[in-house]
């Protein structure tokens, strides 16, 4: 048997173990992005997939790392600008007859995207009224977008991405910078409340008006993405709105018959009235 | 049982075995390579045909179409969850990472950046030798960083068979340079004989 189909079996081992240990449930993810990952894992640790067993069974301390490494926590601002000005010419417009707004931005790792949001939402005038809700299973990357600190090494093409997602005033408006890094203000972060949440094996928490899971259901095999879109259903109001990520596949969405179209090209769906 | 009495011999037999898939890998000057080696093939190519380029990260991929206007295969952007059919030739789409699955369907993924880029020649490499292992050839085509070396050596160990650009003749010679230097290419060749080659596992 070659080494790769070893790992395959180890890998398998090393999951079970994770679940078993600590109910997190990787199973029912891609197998072939998370295979790079967990070798990943055991390569920085200089261990075989095997040898990292006994870490996740005995030193609780390794959670958080392995966490870290098999969930994905890649964000940017604005990232498709397209997108960004669809939902605010055509979805945040809806979102005005409704007197308090909850949005969920489900996987939102180390925030970016949840505060390119914030800012939209303020500069519809609607962030007065609207709680955020960002999620994520990563803890140090839920940290991480809660200080709201980001590098200023991608400032330029943040600028130029919040231009073409129709941003109205300037980017510069919504920090403040020192040579390295910059952090957004206090009052476009306090909207946001980031909380611990599993799509994996967690319910629903509350009822949105809109939910953004951009680039999440990517990572999941079509048993858990079902498991996930029937989540956000029962998560949304009526005529509520979902936005994918703008390469996701639309198979589930559309044998499941949960949501509808509203701007397919930029992956926003809208809660089905009536499911048969 | 069967294996053992063609024993050792079953990495090196790959060579003439025919190919379910050919990944290939390039950058810099890819477009130009990419129409010399998918302009040779005919309509009734039978393999599938998976590509990573570099290109800007866009979220409008225009390759698919330049390629298509003188492929014969029907060429397009690779789909999430979307089964790797024969006779077809799929292009990673812009700034997602392109993989494939054991039940050969595609995956996506956006986790960090494998040798500065994404899509990475690597991450598609490395899923494709698990997927398609003896039946893959991996080809390494003019490009201008290292990505696609390591991938190289995953398609060679999992039994495919690979294939490098002579770097001489290429746009730019870094990538298929590094591809060479990791001892993995069975064969450094020209573009017309290179293409002879993937024609020869059909």
């Amino acid at each position: 048997m070659d080494e790769s189909k070893i790992q395959d079996i180890e890998i398998g081992l090393f999951l079970d173990a994770l679940y078993q240990r600590y109910d997190y449930d990787f199973r029912n993810y891609a197998k072939a992005s998370l295979k790079r990952r967990v070798l990943g894992l055991a390569a920085a640790e200089r261990l075989s997939v095997a040898e990292l067993i006994p870490l996740v069974l005995r030193r609780e301390d390794y959670l958080a790392e392995v966490i870290a490494q098999l969930s994905v926590p890649v964000s940017d601002m604005y990232r498709d600008p397209p997108v960004f000005k669809a939902l605010r010419e055509t979805v945040l417009p809806l979102l005005q007859t409704y007197p308090r707004i909850n949005v969920w931005q489900a996987g939102c790792a180390t925030g970016e995207e949840v505060y390119s949001l914030a800012i939209m939402l303020e500069e519809e005038g609607l962030l007065e009224r609207t709680q955020i809700y960002a999620t994520d299973i990563n803890d140090s990357a839920l940290h991480k977008a809660e200080d709201g600190i980001f590098p200023v090494h991608n400032l330029a093409g943040f600028e130029k991405n919040y231009k073409n997602a129709g941003g109205k005033a300037e980017f510069a408006d919504y920090y403040v910078a020192n040579a390295d890094f910059f952090r957004i203000y206090k009052r476009l972060r306090q909207k946001i409340v980031f909380a611990h949440h599993n799509l994996v094996s967690d319910g629903v928490f509350c009822e949105v008006q809109l939910i953004l899971c951009r680039n999440v259901l990517i990572y999941f095999n079509d048993e858990l993405q079902k498991r996930v879109l029937e989540l956000f259903y029962n998560s949304l109001v009526r005529g509520g709105f979902l936005c994918l990520g703008t390469r996701e596949s639309l198979r589930s969405i559309e044998e499941q018959r949960l949501f509808a179209p509203h701007q397919a090209d930029c992956m926003i769906f809208h809660k089905n009235g009536v499911v048969t | 049982m069967i294996a053992s009495s063609i024993p050792t011999a079953g990495k090196a037999a790959s060579a003439h075995r025919t190919a379910a898939a050919v990944v290939i890998g390039c950058s810099a000057g890819g477009l130009d390579a990419l129409h010399k080696v998918l302009d040779a093939f005919p309509k009734e190519f039978a393999a599938t045909v998976i590509i990573v380029a570099h290109i800007a990260a866009d979220s409008v991929n225009l390759l698919p179409a330049l390629l298509a206007k003188t492929c014969r295969l029907a060429v397009s952007e690779a789909r999430e969850r979307e089964p790797a059919l024969p006779g077809h030739v799929y292009v990673a789409p812009p700034n997602y990472h392109l993989l494939i699955e054991p039940n050969r369907v595609f995956a996506l993924s956006v986790d960090e950046r494998v040798c500065f880029v994404r899509p990475s020649i690597d991450v598609l490499f490395h899923s494709a030798a698990d997927a398609y292992g003896e039946q893959l050839v991996g080809v390494i085509l003019t490009g201008a960083n290292n990505d696609g070396a390591e991938g190289l050596k995953a398609v060679k160990a999992a039994g495919g068979f690979t294939l490098v650009q002579e770097p001489s003749g290429a746009y730019a010679d870094t990538m298929p340079k590094a591809a060479i230097a990791t001892g993995a290419a069975d064969k450094v060749l020209a573009l017309p004989a290179l293409v002879a080659e993937i024609l020869n596992r059909q």
